[in-house]
């Protein structure tokens, strides 16, 4: 069984240290919803584990490999959401997402059954300048479908959505993971999927007096 | 390839749909190099003399303007991240982006520069030189560019920043690109100076990816 694991992960900003001594392990159609205060580290991890962010210690390993060996095939794996959700203001909604569909190696015509998954056919032609933030919102979560990826990484996917959204955000998610992908989300609100496995970034959390232990910073 | 050509689409896409942005880049071009003739004088001489550095100067300076759009955009709406993600690899979606900006910046200041050539009586016998040097030296201006444009990213007052990085590095740029015109008006040959810039724009085309795509990574780190 293909594991995407990390080891003894530390997490350094500026010269703060985030989060120390992190471990988690996502089998083939899990979810791993990731909580905690603001400021524990949610998407510093979900940087770190999609590449953006070099950790300060600790590997992310693939298949017991180290993705730092292969990060093109490592990248070509995942979908990333992050806070920003990238649609051009002068693209169609259409547009955008055909963008990014073929450049992860999908098909323009995968474009339709994202524009579909949230209810956006009939938007399929707007500019994106011209979308709410919740539309563009959806958008960018189309665009995990667009394009299909083994992992998803989704920095707080939630914000802006309202309730038929986010009743389509739990579907896509379910039949991401029925298909053998993994779904990791950092969220404060709820999501329906009893059998997520939650990892509480509080738990690793360093001691204030620890956090801005001088030499550490490798300045 | 078809990741590389998506990008290119996309970015000329972009362009076209708001071409204000690169016909400001030209009409600058042009409306500053007319000026100089309000500087120094009418003179027909002089300025036939002059043509040359002033066509190359003022076009290093109209390239500059459009450099802080370049990955600015797709920096603040989050794209950038997305792109590093992709699995092209960031140096081609950088000679992506840069292809994309010399089509749409430097193939139109090719274009213009006959024009003000003419416009400052240079002897046409200087045009194919002219033409020629503006082909091999321009795409430079865009590659030297794109590292000025990824390094000043996520720093304050960044479209300051970038003239100060890449001015300097344009330097070889513009003395092979005047030298070419200026041999062709002595009568001697221009081969050097654009085997020269040839050779620039070789040497650019392999740094200027891997330093822009470095100065990304850290960027969006």
């Amino acid at each position: 069984m293909t594991l995407f694991q990390g080891r003894e992960l530390d997490c350094l900003r500026g010269e703060r240290r985030v989060f120390a001594g992190l471990d988690f392990s996502i089998p083939p159609g899990g979810l791993l919803v990731l909580t905690g205060a603001n400021g524990s580290g949610k998407s510093s991890l979900l940087r770190i584990m999609a590449g953006l962010l070099r950790p300060a210690g600790g590997t992310l390993t693939w298949d017991g490999a180290p993705v730092t060996d292969d990060p093109e095939a490592q990248a070509a794996r995942l979908h990333y959401l992050g806070h920003l959700d990238a649609v051009k203001p002068v693209l169609t909604v259409a547009e955008n997402l055909a963008f990014w569909a073929v450049l992860h190696g999908g098909a323009a015509a995968e474009v339709a059954r994202g524009l579909e998954a949230f209810d956006l056919t009939v938007l399929a032609g707007v500019p994106g300048g011209m979308l709410s933030a919740g539309q563009k919102r959806r958008v960018a979560l189309a665009r995990l479908l667009a394009a299909p990826a083994e992992t998803w990484l989704l920095d707080e996917p939630t914000v802006g959505l309202d309730t038929p959204s986010l009743a389509r955000l739990d579907v896509a998610i379910a039949e991401q993971r029925a298909t053998g992908g993994r779904v990791v989300v950092a969220t404060h609100a709820a999501l329906d999927a009893p059998d997520a496995e939650t990892l509480d970034l509080g738990d690793f959390a360093v001691a204030p007096g620890e956090a801005y232990s001088a030499g550490e910073a490798g300045w | 390839m078809n990741g590389f050509l998506q990008m290119v689409a996309r970015d000329l896409r972009l362009a076209l749909r708001q071409r204000a942005d690169a016909g400001m880049v030209v009409l600058f071009f042009v409306l500053t190099a007319a000026l100089f003739p309000f500087g120094v004088g009418p003179e027909a001489n002089l300025l036939a003399r002059i043509a040359p550095g002033v066509i190359w100067v003022t076009a290093l300076l109209a390239v500059l303007l459009s450099l802080e759009r370049l990955f600015l955009a797709d920096y603040e709406d989050g794209a950038l991240e997305l792109l590093a993600l992709s699995p092209l690899p960031l140096e081609a979606i950088v000679l992506a982006k840069a292809l994309a900006h010399w089509l749409t910046t430097g193939l139109p200041l090719v274009l213009a520069a006959p024009l003000l050539a003419l416009l400052y009586n240079m002897d046409p016998a200087g045009l194919p030189a002219l033409i020629l040097a503006m082909v091999l030296g321009t795409p430079s201006l865009s590659l030297i560019g794109a590292i000025g444009a990824a390094l000043a990213l996520g720093a304050r007052r960044g479209g300051v920043l970038i003239p100060l990085l890449v001015l300097p590095l344009n330097v070889p740029v513009l003395i092979f690109g005047v030298g070419a015109i200026d041999a062709t008006l002595a009568g001697l040959d221009a081969k050097p100076h654009l085997l020269f810039l040839g050779a620039l724009f070789l040497a650019a085309l392999v740094t200027a990816p891997l330093a822009a795509a470095a100065a990304l990574r850290q960027a969006i780190e």
